[in-house]
C-alpha cells in the first residue's frame, strides 16, 4: 500500500503496539541545559541507567550569555544550571559541546550542521522547536522533560499515531519572499492549533527550490501551527548537505545509506488525512502584529478589526492583542515604529540568513530609534563562516552588534531581553505575551525583513529595497 | 506521581485561548534545576503587577487583583477551565509542574495543545477536552456561582455537577490506567527490556550507518 513518508519513518521505528499506543524507538537524543537536569536527577533517585549513551548530543545554548564569554556566566542560577548540565554528561560520559567549544550553538542548528541529524532517523529533544529536523526527511519532535529521562533511560518514547496533513506549496516564491514568509502565512492560514494532532509534510514546487537551510525554518515553525512534527521529503539537497559532516556517515557506509534516504519519500498515491493547497506565487513579506503567531499580515495589509470576526473568543483575544502590542486595528505595517531587532534564533540564524540580512544591511546605518539591532548567529561554526565572508563587519559597520552563539532574545533566558513597552522585529518563531521580555511587543519577520526594519526604523516592504535578491 | 480516580473541586475560569506555556510559567523561572516550587509564579506576568524572579518571596509582591487567580472566590480552586489550544508553544513540562505545585489536578478545555496535554498526564494532571458549548456553559455557570465546583470522574469519564451530568468525555485507555494507578512510564516500559534489544539487534544490521 502507498505510504507517506510519515508512515514509512514511523513503522520503521515500531517496537511494540499495544491496541493504538506504539512503542518507538529514538535514534538522536539532542539535550540542553533547561529541560533535562530534572530527568537526570529522576535516573539518579531510581538508581537507572542511561540506555545508549552514543544516541545523545548535549549543548547549552538557552541559558548562555552572548558577550563576554571568557568571564563566565554572571548570572548565578544560570551559570548553575550550565553547570549540572556540564556535570550530568561528565558523569554519564555524553558527547558534549561546552560553552566555550568552537562547535557550541543553538541545538537545532548544530544537530544538522554535525551530521547528527540524518534521514530515516527519529530524533527528539526536550524543546519543542525540535522539529526543525524534519527537513531532512526525519521524524523529529519535542518533547517534555518526563519523556527526556523515558529516551534517557529506555532509548524508547510511548507513542499514539500522528494523524497526516499534506501542503503542499505550488508555484514560486516572488524576490523578497523566504520560507519565513512560507511558514508565518501558512500559521495565519490554519492557525496555531491547525496542526494539533498531525504530522505536516510539507511539498511542493515551493520546497524543492528550497535550500535545506530554508526547509529547517519552515519544519522549524510546524510547531507553531501546533504540529509536533514537520517533514520533507529526502531529495539530492539533503544529500549534497549532509555528505561530508562530522557525524555524517563516510565511505561505504554513506552509500549504503543513500540507497536507504533515497526511499524517504511519500508513495504516489499516499493518502493523507488532510491535504492542503497554498500558491507560493502569492505569499508576500509577513509581520505578525499580535501575540500569537497566526495574528500575521502581509506587509501592505491592515491590521484586522477585532469585530470583523464572528467568534467571540476570537473578538475579545484579538483585541486583548492589539491592547498588549499598543496598536490599533486599521495601521499598516510601515507605520509601526521599532525599538529592538533582532536577528537569530533556531528560526533563522543561519549563514544563508545571515546573508541575506547582510545584503540589505551593506553600507547602511541602524536607523537612530533602534536601540539595539542584535544579530546572534546560530552557532559558533555559522558565527566563524560569516566572519570568514566579512558579514560581521557589514553588520558592526551598520551600527548592529555581533554576538556569540545562542538561543538568545528568542526567549530572553539570558541578559538579551526587551525592557517593558520595547517593540522588537525579531527572526525568531514566538510573539506570545512576555516572549522577549516581560511587557515587550515581538513582530516576527524574516531575516531580509529584519535588516530593513533596523535600518528604516519601522517596517519597509523589502521588495522596495536594493538588496532584497 | 498522585493517581487521579475521582476529582471534586472549585472551579477557576480563565476565559481565553490559545493560552501559552510561556504565560503559565515565564522563562526565567525555567533556570531552577528542580521538579518543585513552581506554583506561586504561575501565570506570573498575568498574576502579579512587578516582574519576578526566581528565589524571591513571593508574598511580598504586589498581586494583579483583576486576575482571577488573585479573586478570593476562586481561592482553593482545582478544576481549570479554559479554552481552546490550552498550553501551545514551548515544550516546558515546568508548566503542568506549576499548575500541580499550585493546585491544578483536572484542566477543562475544548482543546490542547500536544506536548502539553502529554506532559500533563506524567504528572498526575487530567487534561479533558469537551464540546465547546459545555465549556461555554461551566464558563457562564462559574461565573454566577460562587464557590461552584464540578467533580470529574475518571473512571466514568464523566463530568458532573453534583449529581447532574454535564458531559462524558473521551480518554485514550492507556493514559487513562496509568492515571487511574498513578503508574510510572518509565517503569512500564523497562518491562519490555527484551523486546528493545530483540528490536535494536535487527534494527543497527539493517541501518548500519546509524550504529
Amino acid at each position: 500500500m502507498a505510504q507517506t513518508l510519515y508512515e514509512k519513518l514511523f513503522s520503521r521505528h515500531v517496537i511494540k503496539e499495544n491496541k493504538d499506543t506504539y512503542l518507538i524507538y529514538i535514534d538522536r537524543h539532542l539535550v540542553h541545559e533547561v529541560t533535562s537536569p530534572q530527568a537526570f536527577e529522576g535516573i539518579k533517585l531510581a538508581n537507572r541507567k542511561i540506555w545508549r549513551t552514543k544516541s545523545i548530543l548535549a549543548v547549552p545554548d538557552h541559558n548562555v550569555p552572548t558577550t563576554n564569554r571568557v568571564d563566565g556566566i554572571e548570572d548565578p542560577v544560570s551559570r548553575i544550571q550550565i553547570e549540572t548540565l556540564d556535570k550530568n554528561c561528565k558523569d554519564h560520559g555524553l558527547n558534549q559541546f561546552k560553552m566555550n567549544d568552537p562547535r557550541q550553538g543553538i541545538v537545532h542548528v548544530i544537530g544538522p550542521e554535525q551530521g547528527s541529524t540524518l534521514p530515516g532517523m527519529t530524533i527528539v529533544c526536550g524543546d519543542s522547536h525540535t522539529s526543525t529536523h524534519g527537513a531532512f526527511g526525519s521524524l523529529a519532535m519535542g518533547i517534555g522533560t518526563s519523556e527526556v529521562e523515558h529516551v534517557l533511560t529506555t532509548q524508547c518514547l510511548l507513542i499514539k499515531k500522528f494523524k497526516t496533513m499534506r501542503i503542499e506549496v505550488g508555484g514560486e516564491l516572488t524576490t523578497g519572499v523566504t520560507a519565513k514568509d512560507v511558514a508565518l502565512s501558512i500559521i495565519g492560514l490554519i492557525g496555531t492549533a491547525g496542526g494539533n494532532g498531525y504530522a505536516i509534510e510539507f511539498t511542493g514546487n515551493v520546497i524543492r527550490s528550497m535550500s535545506m537551510e530554508n526547509r529547517m525554518t519552515l519544519c522549524n515553525m510546524a510547531i507553531e501551527a501546533g504540529s509536533r512534527a514537520g517533514m520533507i521529503a529526502v531529495d539530492q539537497k539533503t544529500l549534497d548537505y549532509l555528505e561530508g559532516k562530522p557525524y555524517s556517515p563516510k565511505g561505504a557506509l554513506w552509500n549504503k545509506a543513500v540507497i536507504d534516504w533515497e526511499k524517504l519519500v511519500s508513495d504516489e498515491g499516499a493518502a493523507y488525512d488532510k491535504c492542503i493547497e497554498v500558491d507560493g506565487c502569492l505569499i508576500e513579506p509577513q509581520v505578525t502584529w499580535g501575540t500569537s503567531p497566526e495574528m500575521v499580515i502581509s506587509i501592505n495589509e491592515k491590521i484586522p478589526n477585532p469585530k470583523s470576526f464572528k467568534d467571540k473568543t476570537v473578538q475579545k483575544d484579538y483585541q486583548r492583542a492589539l491592547n498588549y502590542m499598543d496598536l490599533k486595528h486599521g495601521l499598516f505595517p510601515n507605520e509601526i515604529s521599532l525599538d529592538k531587532v533582532f536577528i537569530g534564533s533556531c528560526t533563522n540564524s543561519r549563514i544563508e540568513d545571515l546573508r541575506a540580512a547582510a545584503n540589505i544591511v551593506r553600507s547602511k546605518k541602524v536607523a537612530k530609534n533602534i536601540k539595539l539591532a542584535l544579530v546572534v548567529p546560530g552557532s559558533g561554526l555559522v558565527k566563524k563562516a560569516a566572519e570568514n565572508e566579512g558579514l560581521d563587519k557589514i553588520f558592526i559597520d551598520a551600527g548592529f552588534e555581533w554576538r556569540e552563539p545562542g538561543c538568545s532574545m528568542c526567549l530572553a533566558m539570558n541578559a538579551d531581553k526587551l525592557e517593558p513597552g520595547e517593540r522588537c522585529a525579531s527572526t525568531s518563531n514566538r510573539n506570545f505575551e512576555g516572549r522577549q521580555g516581560q511587557g515587550g511587543r515581538t513582530h516576527l519577520v524574516s531575516p531580509e525583513m529584519a535588516a530593513a526594519a533596523a535600518i528604516y526604523g519601522k517596517f519597509t516592504d523589502i521588495r522596495e529595497i536594493d538588496g532584497s535578491n | 506521581m498522585d493517581p487521579i480516580k475521582r476529582h471534586t473541586g472549585i472551579v477557576i475560569p480563565i476565559d481565553r485561548a490559545n493560552i501559552d506555556t510561556d504565560a503559565i510559567i515565564p522563562k526565567q523561572f525555567l533556570k531552577s534545576v528542580k521538579r518543585t516550587g513552581f506554583g506561586p509564579n504561575l501565570f506570573d506576568e498575568w498574576r502579579y503587577l512587578d516582574h519576578g524572579e526566581p528565589e524571591q518571596d513571593n508574598s511580598l509582591r504586589p498581586l494583579n487583583t483583576d486576575f482571577i487567580l488573585n479573586q478570593e472566590r476562586y481561592l482553593g480552586g482545582s478544576v481549570l477551565v479554559t479554552r481552546e489550544n490550552f498550553g501551545c508553544g514551548s515544550s516546558r513540562e515546568h508548566a503542568p509542574w506549576a499548575l500541580l505545585d499550585f493546585g491544578i489536578r483536572v484542566i477543562l478545555a475544548s482543546s490542547f495543545a500536544d506536548i502539553f496535554y502529554g506532559n500533563c498526564f506524567k504528572n498526575g494532571i487530567l487534561p479533558v477536552v469537551l464540546e465547546e458549548e459545555i465549556i461555554d456553559n461551566i464558563f457562564t455557570n462559574t461565573f454566577r456561582n460562587i464557590g461552584y465546583s464540578l467533580s470529574i470522574d475518571l473512571e466514568c469519564q464523566e463530568v458532573k455537577h453534583e449529581e447532574l451530568l454535564l458531559s462524558n468525555f473521551e480518554i485514550d485507555d492507556f493514559q487513562k490506567h496509568c492515571l487511574i494507578n498513578g503508574l510510572d512510564h518509565i517503569g512500564l516500559t523497562l518491562k519490555e527490556k527484551m523486546a528493545i534489544e530483540t528490536f535494536e539487534k535487527e534494527y543497527y544490521l539493517k541501518f548500519p550507518w546509524l550504529n
